[in-house]
């Protein structure tokens, strides 16, 4: 299951890359929730997928899940959860501001350092 | 102890400049700061009477134990007469300056604090015996000369020359640093003392010469030396005390003391001998001869003292040449060693009382200007007296001091012919008649600028000032020099036990058991020898050559002005400013996706090649879970509407596939026994999915803006790049566990310490519950970061957007 599962997650990863790579802002926020989502699983995928049971303490319950990745992902999610509102909003006001969405023309210029 | 403390005594005493400059307006602060040299000087000059008969005072304050750090004084003959120059000149030019820079106009705190900054670097540079804490005291003295020559800050070519120097000198320094390094791991110690001690053993290790052509480059930059000179004739704009102080008697005679220290370990190399000597003669020949061209007095100045200090080099390298000749105190050759430290006494005296004419002409007459000046003998006679003593002693003429150390010079040169290794019979007899020469033209410009300044026709039309005498305070410290210049050519011996053979003793303790042991006597009259005639023919073609100067002068013009080193040095300059900045820009496009391409790309390569580099890469089936029905049907919803998001052309449409893959994610979450997990995920995916499509409302279409097939395709590859790392780590993570996984620790204490039986939450809010206090702060922010946002308006935007 494992193979499968790194195979799927490196599926991921390219897709979300592929995206980010794009020049359209729309496109780079897709691309950063894809990668949220392969990395949470890359997260579960390392720590081994075996385990009958949820990691809580019960009666007769001896092979259950590593809670460790769990824990980090639960983490994750809310955190890229913050980040993708922040984007988000980002790309909506620097659109009203500055009227397009094409990351090439969004560049900052010379003009801008000095 | 205490001994250390006096090298820190003058950068203490600046702390209390700028206050007394402040508070105590009336009274020029130059006479608070005189103070300093004056009392340091009277110190070390207590010092003479033990170090005299080769005795060395040594004192030690750790710095950085652990790091075998430490400052350590160590007086020997050589340290106590660069000790008392320091002081000593340092006091003249104190004085000097409390009548050349005005109370009232001049920011005298700068001045003195960055001057006394330098002493105490100085006086660090010559005392330490520890590599590193030397090193450190050097680049102090980089910096406050980088400092005083930009004194002026606000003139351009003072900005300018304190940037070269500083080049240069750092430079260098930081050659000599990895130099220092090398020593100091061929050695096994920092202690210079413990160095030489072994020198023997180190002149066999493959280091050696390296670490010997590294130090020398430190000592070449810091001394001016062929070719780095350049910066010297620059920091000529410095006010005139600094270079009658740093860079004509003490800075730049740092690098001349390094050479001397470490001829110890260094003299046995070959390498050592010619670079030292052919490049210290190279630079003699040269800075006497561009020495006429120049038409400032300072720069005179400065190119002579570019060429003595040649001199000084050139003697030291001959005086290496003592340690590879048996019975070496009974030859000629042992005058070289002698002879360096005689005449750098003689220029500091001599070349200190004529920077200060130079600057007195220029404070009375408003001018340096060669070509404009003339005539100044009836007006300043005091000053042309000085000048002329300083001249002829620069020139050989007795009875100057100069005399006495020029025809030792030839007497060291001369010898060098006799020399049978190092193929110098071949090449030997070069020596003496480059010499020679170098000698005509120091004959030549010490005349150019005596009298060009003070003899010929007044032009009083041409100066900014009406010309008149320097008042008797500014007068007294060239008087103190002059007079040095005369009393040292009678009391030569005097001198010469006292401070020279103290110091011959600490370059070539090898040869010498004791101070009295070395068989030198200076004497004015040698009876009719080579070096007598030679001093003769200097006289004579160099008098006929300062008659004939205009008819030669245009020589100089033959070499095209963009092939000078200076040229060189502003290409280079300009390379770092402008050629490099182009370069960086070619790939600093200020576009975030070119960045990401960089970044990505070399994530993949690293660890791309790591994993294979390092065989880190592994696959195995074992211990995989089972695959069932279910997993894989939701893989395929993963990748189906993963590639629905890819392609979609619809904004819409790649919303919801969006979601479709969260929701895959969190029905994997179910799958593999993460009921919290699971849950979080719905919610927060139902969330972002709503999020998603408020904010898309206000969002333009889902364009690609034309991008190009070659586009995508590089695109494409990098990100399959990403893919294929992120399986293969995957996969070695997987199928190599190296440690057991820590979640047993979990598994055994949630109970009895968080008395709680749902491991995952657990952790969140008791094993790591500041971590998710900073998660819910985060998320605050990110809230705030929103709102500010939303509510953000620029004004000048809203003007443009009415306009529009």
């Amino acid at each position: 299951m494992e193979v499968i599962m790194a195979i799927a997650i490196g599926f991921l990863f390219m897709a979300a890359v592929y995206l980010m790579l794009s020049k359209s802002l729309l496109r780079i926020i897709i691309g950063t929730g894809l990668l949220s989502h392969g990395a949470h699983l890359l997260i579960l995928t390392m720590g081994g997928l075996g385990g009958s049971a949820p990691p809580v303490l019960s009666e007769g319950v001896t092979n259950m899940a590593d809670a460790i990745p769990q824990a980090l992902i639960l983490t994750a999610i809310v955190i890229s959860f913050g980040v993708t509102a922040f984007f988000l909003v980002l790309a909506y006001r620097a659109y009203q501001e500055l009227g397009t969405d094409d990351m090439n023309l969004m560049r900052g210029t010379d003009e801008d350092d000095e | 102890m205490v001994q250390v403390l006096f090298i820190f005594i003058p950068i203490i005493a600046a702390i209390f400049i700028p206050v007394l400059f402040k508070k105590v307006r009336g009274i020029h602060t130059g006479w608070f700061v005189l103070i300093v040299p004056v009392v340091l000087a009277a110190i070390y000059a207590s010092y003479i009477s033990r170090v005299m008969h080769g005795e060395a005072i040594v004192s030690k304050v750790n710095w950085v134990p652990s790091l075998d750090i430490s400052f350590i004084s160590y007086i020997d003959g050589l340290s106590l007469l660069f000790s008392l120059l320091i002081t000593g000149i340092g006091a003249l030019v104190v004085l000097y300056s409390i009548f050349y820079l005005d109370r009232t106009r001049e920011q005298l705190h700068n001045f003195y604090v960055y001057l006394l900054m330098f002493m105490s670097a100085m006086l660090g540079v010559v005392q330490s015996d520890h590599l590193i804490s030397l090193y450190l005291f050097w680049e102090l003295t980089s910096i406050s000369s980088f400092l005083l020559i930009g004194y002026w800050y606000d003139r351009d070519r003072s900005r300018f020359g304190a940037l070269k120097s500083m080049m240069i000198t750092v430079f260098g320094g930081l050659m000599m640093l990895g130099g220092f390094i090398l020593l100091s791991i061929m050695g096994g110690t920092y202690s210079i003392r413990e160095l030489i001690a072994q020198a023997p053993t180190l002149a066999t290790h493959d280091w050696f010469t390296l670490s010997l052509v590294l130090i020398l480059l430190g000592a070449f930059t810091k001394s001016a030396q062929f070719p780095f000179y350049i910066w010297l004739p620059d920091a000529m704009e410095a006010p005139t005390p600094v270079s009658a102080y740093l860079h004509s008697a003490t800075m730049v005679k740092a690098g001349i003391y390094l050479v001397a220290r470490l001829t110890p370990i260094y003299a046995s190399s070959e390498t050592w001998v010619w670079l030292v000597m052919g490049v210290g003669l190279f630079t003699l020949f040269w800075g006497s001869f561009f020495a006429v061209k120049q038409t400032d007095l300072k720069g005179i100045l400065a190119f002579s003292t570019v060429s003595q200090l040649g001199l000084i080099m050139s003697l030291l390298g001959a005086g290496a040449v003592a340690f590879h000749v048996d019975q070496a105190q009974d030859t000629v050759f042992k005058f070289a060693a002698f002879a360096a430290i005689f005449h750098l006494i003689n220029h500091a005296t001599f070349k200190g009382s004529l920077f200060m004419i130079a600057g007195i002409v220029d404070h009375e007459t408003g001018t340096r200007d060669i070509r404009k000046l003339g005539g100044l003998m009836s007006l300043m006679p005091i000053s042309f007296t000085v000048a002329a003593i300083g001249s002829f002693s620069m020139a050989g003429i007795p009875p100057f001091n100069g005399f006495l150390s020029k025809e030792m010079f030839l007497t060291s040169m001369l010898a060098i012919k006799d020399f049978n290794l190092f193929a110098m019979d071949t090449w030997g007899a070069i020596f003496p008649i480059v010499a020679w020469i170098a000698s005509v033209f120091t004959f030549v410009y010490s005349f150019y600028f005596v009298f060009k300044t003070f003899t010929g026709k007044y032009k009083p039309e041409l100066l900014p000032k009406k010309a008149h005498e320097a008042p008797i305070g500014m007068l007294i410290s060239p008087i103190i020099l002059a007079s040095l210049v005369l009393i040292i050519f009678f009391i030569p011996n005097i001198i010469g036990d006292v401070f020279v053979k103290p110091a011959v003793l600490a370059i070539q303790p090898f040869l010498y058991d004791s101070v009295s042991a070395i068989p030198i006597h200076v004497s004015a009259w040698h009876g009719f020898n080579t070096e007598l005639f030679m001093t003769i023919g200097i006289f004579v073609v160099g008098f006929l050559l300062f008659l004939t100067i205009p008819k030669w002068q245009k020589l100089y013009n033959i070499v095209p002005d963009w092939l000078s080193l200076n040229r060189l040095y502003d290409r280079f300059m300009t390379f770092l400013d402008k050629d490099l900045n182009f370069i960086s820009k070619l790939y600093m496009t200020g576009s975030i996706r070119n960045y990401l391409v960089y970044m990505f790309s070399f994530i993949v390569v690293i660890t791309i090649s790591t994993l294979f580099v390092k065989d880190a890469f592994s696959f195995s089936m074992e211990g995989t879970a089972p695959i069932h029905v279910y997993e894989i049907i939701l893989i395929l919803v993963l990748i189906i509407s993963t590639m629905t998001v890819l392609f979609s052309k619809s904004r819409l449409t790649a919303i919801i596939a969006l979601g479709a893959v969260g929701y895959s994610v969190a029905l994997f979450f179910v799958i593999f026994n993460a009921p919290d997990l699971a849950l979080t995920q719905l919610v927060i995916e139902t969330v972002s999915v709503a999020l998603f499509l408020l904010a898309f409302y206000h969002l333009p279409k889902l364009s690609r803006h034309e991008e190009r097939i070659r586009f995508r395709l590089n695109n494409f590859i990098i990100s399959l790049g990403v893919g294929v790392m992120v399986t293969l780590v995957a996969l070695s993570a997987q199928s190599q566990k190296l440690v057991p996984s820590i979640t047993e620790y979990y598994k055994e204490t949630v109970n009895t310490l968080a008395g709680g039986g749902n491991i995952v939450n657990v952790i969140l809010v008791d094993y790591r519950g500041f971590d998710t206090l900073f998660e819910i702060t985060v998320l605050s922010i990110a809230g705030m970061a929103i709102l500010g946002m939303i509510q953000l308006r620029l004004s000048r935007k809203e003007n443009e957007h009415e306009n529009k």
